[in-house]
């Protein structure tokens, strides 16, 4: 296979800068030259792509990523305290930046367009250099780069992304992902579910009308059903819709006394707030309390919605409530830097930078194929008892013992199902930890189902 | 030459030439110096440019000559990258057969369109156009993801039967060629400080750029072109004299439609990913702007327009605060911030802003566009080249 | 039938949304000629009208609770509005309350000074020039108006409720005489259909039943003769445009506690209100209103179970489906005048 580029420009250029300017020097790199692997550098720092959306509706979250991507440069660098560094199971990483390489990083825009994320990734690989790329606020995204990246022979750490599909059908070998997904959601509130509101229930779905839409109520509707729940209509609503109104009165209809909300972002926040408008919580079907549920909440949103998330389930990668040494220790590095603290997207992305460097070190190279080999390891979670239980084990980066599964790339850790709080005591606190699932109660084998179809393939290199 | 007059072909040669060392030309900073931001001159950008010079070229014989403003043109080049995908799923990774098909399926879709819109004309047209385009996306993205694989784009797999070709080498997907030269294959040539990238893909572009670009030339002053003029100078007149104008707006409209395509294919064959968002009504109004902002009805301002949004969306959008601290570092620190405090909110994430800006600043003082601005600067210093060779890296710094 | 009658209300309530924007465009357009890409814009304008105010109110002073901590473990803040120090906490309260109404008086002023800001320092440069220069100049303008308040507010939704009194929603089937807690509809959404209707009347008979609409409307005609009649038109096209922006603001304000506003809401109608500017017909008032309600109750009635079931992803084209239908039966929209916007 050919690389891109085989080598990274600025370092070769400060070796080369020196033989002399007027003194013109072709030197020609196809795919049969020497490098190993692409973009291999060779001076002393070492580039990494941080591709979050900056424009679109996602920017503050993109924002947010930015910030913790940032930070993990800092503390990987050897400056402020070190976060979760101090509490990483993996004692590999130094503080001196990647194998001794400072990190310098480009940022990009992906906009939440798959075309603009694998430009604006392109760019990064061609003309900047980077060995790694990471970031995203959206599944179709995620997948996008994710396969740019295989194709390339970059790794991708994936950020917020929660389709089944990111490890799913569309998993690459060259692709990982820390966030949870929509099985995971499904599987850790059912239990929670049931247990507050019945097994007697009638489900009505909203679904947004894509790929992670898909995959999020297949998810919640089969765990749920499972528990005894029926699901009396699933219906898609369109991506472009801002007012859900003439989707939310049919529910008034039916006889559901349960309303799930496969929406993410603004279309969380709008159907929410017309849910609740619609006065859907003080209706009473069955005689039984009239619930809404939101399977993936994230904190940012959960403000958009204001007042309308009280006391509304749905589940959660991580909070800045967790009590934990790494989630302790994060909080308070992000928080004195930036005055709050900081989302699940954020923890996220600053976990996955933190993994990439550490499979760095262990491997000693930043060879993409010695990078995945460091992160699909050999260790095995405890508690569960499956022959894909094989993976890389590590604890202290928030979310207790983890495992980066080795058959299809997916971590694997206890879920948080939350609750929007009834009284906030700051604009940030606006969910309350009901329980953490543990992460024996959403595992799946990597043939579930929902998972179906797709390979990882091999590892690229690049070159 | 060619049989175009001596301007023409003073312009074909400029722009074959400008084409031809684009690498160099949009590599004018040397690697390790703080403006190498600026650089444009990678494969990625550089096939860019190209793919959506020929939109623009496209949309422009259209527009240009017609006046017909459609604002639905991208819907062309989805359905042109869906064909071109689905070639290399089912076919082969050459991407010859993908680039035609994807030609063939923009052309049929935009007769399809043509023949109705046309039935209107003025905005009644356009918005005939939007719908159709609002549709394909609406629909590309939600129900009919079995074929276009909805959000996530249109990808390739390992498991695609690719009948001509393989499924796959070595785990791996084989990158898309022409008969087996990987499109992706660059050559790199280090001269002094500088890093210049060769890559096959760009000049596959580049070569059917040079083709469409002629092919305009040829139409704009065939009688063809002609007749495309008078509808828009006065079709009622036109009709009067009892021509009918029809086949000639809809013979446009469907090369038009065809250059999409083209451009929709050549997409695929850089990166083979065809994404629903190609076909939302913003990339239809994109390249309306690219062309007025060029200078509608120009030979060469679609392409410079073209060059000069998609400079903005790759150079703008990647430089962020750590960058302007380098730049400025020099500075005593109260300034340096302050520099950086100004100039933060018109680059990274402003990136929308400064291109709005740039927007107004171009419509308001230079009414036909880049090219009228660069007709008034050869005016002024009597140079008179009239061209256009150095496209996009002629952006103004970042700051107002 | 209850089902019907349901999408009915839901599409009167979008409907009027797409009918003031409409309508605020085709002011323009019939006036000053002028296609404004930027009327999106002054509608998330008007929504961040509401916003700013409850900012405003909420204005604060601030005090430390030594027995609290916050995140950090460090003493936590504790905010009291001025509004509430000033009028104690009941009136501080009602009036934070209030604010989306409140929000419609201190809105028309700046909505106003926003439009003739517009049409003084940009849109009358544009008179004579191409439409396509006028969309690419106002669309640039929008993207500049968005960003500058993406800049401020960030890009998520800012949740901005209407006051309590309103929140709820009312019992509408029990009220017609039909089965209770079958036809529920949010009294917020209720008072924006009224407010709608008003805005709409209100313009109607400004411009029929004063002299000063009465010149307006003959301008509209024939802008010439009015001229060489020796009435200086212009003025009172400027009025005009910021009279538009008034409207576009206001239904942005009222919209605010339907979805929470956010930076890039305008973008999302601007399309959609140029499509029932053209259904309408270029030009129209009437048309405009008609063709708002009309693709409004539509696109509610497509988005039902039993119709997406029967023609599946038909909610999400309906619009664009009746527009196109209509233009290819009815050459000009519903009510297009003849020679308008067709070269």
């Amino acid at each position: 296979m050919s690389g891109l580029k085989n080598i990274n420009r600025r370092t070769l250029l400060k070796s080369t800068a020196a033989v002399g300017a007027g003194l013109a020097m072709p030197t020609i790199f196809t795919s049969s030259a020497s490098a190993s692997y692409l973009n291999e550098p060779t001076g002393s720092t070492v580039t990494l792509g941080f591709n979050v959306p900056q424009t679109g509706p996602y920017a503050d979250e993109g924002a947010d990523e930015l910030r913790a991507y940032e930070l993990a440069v800092e503390h990987l660098n050897g400056g402020g305290d070190g976060g979760m560094m101090n509490t990483f199971s993996s004692k590999a990483l130094k503080g001196n930046g990647i194998l001794g390489k400072k990190i310098e990083y480009v940022t990009g825009d992906t906009q939440t367009k798959s075309d603009a994320a694998r430009a604006s990734a392109k760019s990064m690989i061609e003309k900047d250099g980077a060995i790694m790329i990471t970031g995203g606020s959206s599944s179709g995204v995620a997948v996008a780069v994710q396969a740019l990246c295989q194709e390339a022979g970059i790794i991708f750490m994936a950020g917020l992304t929660h389709s089944n599909d990111t490890t799913g059908k569309d998993k690459k070998a060259n692709g990982f992902r820390h966030f949870f997904n929509s099985y995971m959601s499904g599987a850790a509130l059912a239990p929670v579910l049931a247990a507050n509101y019945g097994k007697d229930r009638k489900a009505y779905h909203l679904t947004a009308d894509y790929n992670w839409g898909y995959t999020t109520e297949q998810a919640v509707r089969e765990s749920t059903e499972g528990l005894g729940w029926e699901t009396v209509e699933t219906v898609k609503t369109p991506l472009a819709s801002t007012d859900f109104s003439a989707y939310i009165t049919p529910v008034l209809q039916s006889d559901a006394d349960v309303l799930v909300l496969n929406h993410y972002g603004g279309n969380m926040v709008n159907s929410l707030t017309n849910a609740v408008q619609f006065g859907l919580r003080d209706k009473q079907v069955n005689g039984k309390n009239f619930e809404i549920i939101v399977p993936l909440y994230s904190r940012l949103m959960a403000k958009g919605a204001g007042e309308n998330v009280k006391g509304i389930y749905g589940s959660t990668n991580w909070h800045w409530t967790l009590q934990d040494d790494g989630s302790k220790a994060f909080v308070k590095s992000f928080g004195e830097k930036y005055g709050f603290p900081p989302s699940q997207a954020a923890q996220t992305t600053y976990v996955q930078t933190l993994l990439y460097a550490d499979a760095c070190e262990r491997a000693g190279s930043f060879n993409p194929c010695a990078v995945v080999e460091a992160l699909e390891g050999d260790s095995s979670l405890p508690g569960v008892s499956s022959p894909s239980n094989k993976g890389y084990l590590f604890d202290g980066l928030g979310n207790g013992p983890t495992l980066y599964r080795a058959a299809d790339h997916q971590c694997f850790k206890d879920v948080l199902v939350v609750k929007g709080k009834e009284n906030p005591s700051s604009e940030f606190d606006l969910l309350e930890i009901v329980e953490i699932t543990p992460v024996a109660q959403v595992w799946y084998e990597p043939d579930n189902p929902q998972f179906a179809g797709g390979a990882l393939g091999t590892c690229n290199p690049g070159a | 030459m060619l049989a175009l007059d001596k301007k023409d072909t003073t312009l074909f040669l400029i722009v074959l030439a400008a084409v031809i060392f684009a690498p160099f030309l949009l590599n004018p900073f040397p690697e390790g110096s703080e403006l190498a931001q600026f650089n444009a001159g990678y494969p990625d950008l550089l096939q860019r440019f190209l793919i959506f010079g020929i939109f623009a070229i496209g949309f422009n014989i259209l527009f240009g000559l017609t006046g017909y403003l459609s604002f639905g043109h991208a819907a062309f080049l989805g359905v042109g990258s869906y064909a071109g995908v689905w070639m290399m799923k089912l076919l082969t990774m050459n991407v010859v057969p993908a680039i035609l098909m994807s030609i063939v399926f923009a052309g049929l879709f935009s007769l399809l369109v043509g023949y109705i819109s046309l039935r209107r004309s003025g905005i009644y047209f356009s918005i005939l156009t939007l719908a159709f385009a609002q549709m394909s996306f609406a629909l590309a993205y939600s129900v009919l993801t079995p074929i276009t694989n909805g959000e996530t784009g249109l990808q390739l797999a390992l498991d695609d039967p690719r009948v001509l070709g393989v499924s796959q080498v070595n785990g791996s997907i084989p990158p898309t060629n022409l008969f087996g030269l990987p499109m992706r294959e660059s050559f790199e040539l280090t001269m002094g400080g500088w890093v210049f990238t060769f890559n096959a893909g760009y000049y596959l572009c580049a070569v059917f750029m040079m083709v469409a670009f002629y092919l305009a030339i040829r139409i704009f002053r065939s009688p063809f072109g002609m007749m495309l003029r008078a509808v828009k100078s006065n079709q009622q007149r036109m009709n009067y004299t009892g021509l009918n104008s029809r086949p000639y707006t809809l013979a446009a409209f469907v090369i038009s439609g065809m250059y999409a395509g083209l451009a929709g294919g050549l997409m695929v064959a850089m990166d083979p990913l065809a994404g629903a968002e190609r076909m939302q009504w913003t990339a239809s109004g994109e390249v309306v702007l690219m062309t007025i902002l060029g200078g509608a009805g120009t030979l060469i301002g679609p392409v410079l327009g073209a060059g000069f949004i998609k400079y903005f969306e790759n150079i703008f959008s990647k430089i962020n605060d750590n960058i302007l601290h380098q730049w400025f570092a020099f500075l005593p620190d109260g300034l340096e911030d302050a520099l950086v405090f100004v100039i933060h909110p018109f680059i990274g994430k402003g990136w929308h802003l400064t291109l709005g800006i740039m927007f107004m600043l171009i419509v308001i003082f230079l009414p036909g566009g880049i090219v009228e601005g660069f007709r008034r600067l050869a005016q002024i210093g009597r140079r008179g080249t009239g061209g256009g060779k150095k496209s996009a890296d002629a952006v103004p710094a970042p700051a107002e | 039938m209850d089902a019907i009658l349901l999408q009915i209300l839901n599409g009167l309530d979008k409907g009027s949304a797409y009918a003031l924007i409409a309508l605020g465009l085709t002011l323009i357009f019939g006036t000053l000629g002028v296609v404004n890409f930027a009327h999106g814009a002054l509608f998330m304008i008007g929504a961040f009208c509401a916003v700013v105010l409850s900012r405003l109110l909420t204005l604060s002073s601030v005090s430390i609770d030594p027995e609290k901590v916050d995140f950090l473990g460090k003493p936590l803040k504790v905010e009291t509005p001025y509004v509430e120090l000033w009028f104690g906490p009941e009136v501080g309260a009602a009036i934070i309350n209030w604010s989306v109404p409140l929000a419609i008086l201190f809105a028309i002023p700046i909505m106003a000074l926003v439009g003739l800001a517009m049409e003084r320092g940009l849109i009358k440069y544009f008179y004579k020039r191409p439409h396509a220069d006028q969309i690419l100049v106002t669309f640039g303008l929008a993207i500049v108006l968005q960003e500058v308040i993406k800049y401020f507010f960030g890009a998520n939704p800012i949740p901005t409720p209407a006051p309590d009194a309103f929140s709820g929603s009312f019992d509408f089937g029990a009220m017609i005489g039909m089965d209770p807690n079958v036809i529920i509809y949010p009294y917020w959404r209720i008072v924006y259909f009224l407010f709608a209707i008003g805005i709409i009347g209100a313009v109607f008979s400004f411009l029929q039943f004063t002299t000063f609409g009465m010149v307006v409307r003959a301008g509209m005609a024939d802008r010439e003769t009015v001229g060489l009649l020796g009435i200086n038109i212009d003025r009172r096209f400027t009025v005009m445009f910021a009279l538009a922006a008034i409207v576009a603001g206001l239904a942005g304000v009222m919209y605010a506690p339907i979805n929470s506003p956010n930076y890039h809401m305008g973008m999302d109608f601007l399309v959609l209100s140029f499509v029932v500017v053209v259904v309408g017909g270029m030009g129209s008032l009437p048309g405009a209103v008609v063709a708002g309600f009309l693709l409004g109750i539509l696109e509610s009635f497509a988005s039902m179970a039993q119709v997406v079931a029967f023609l599946p992803g038909i909610n999400q084209i309906i619009i664009y489906l009746v527009a196109i239908v209509i233009l290819l039966t009815r050459p000009r929209g519903l009510m297009g005048r003849k020679g308008v916007m067709e070269s």
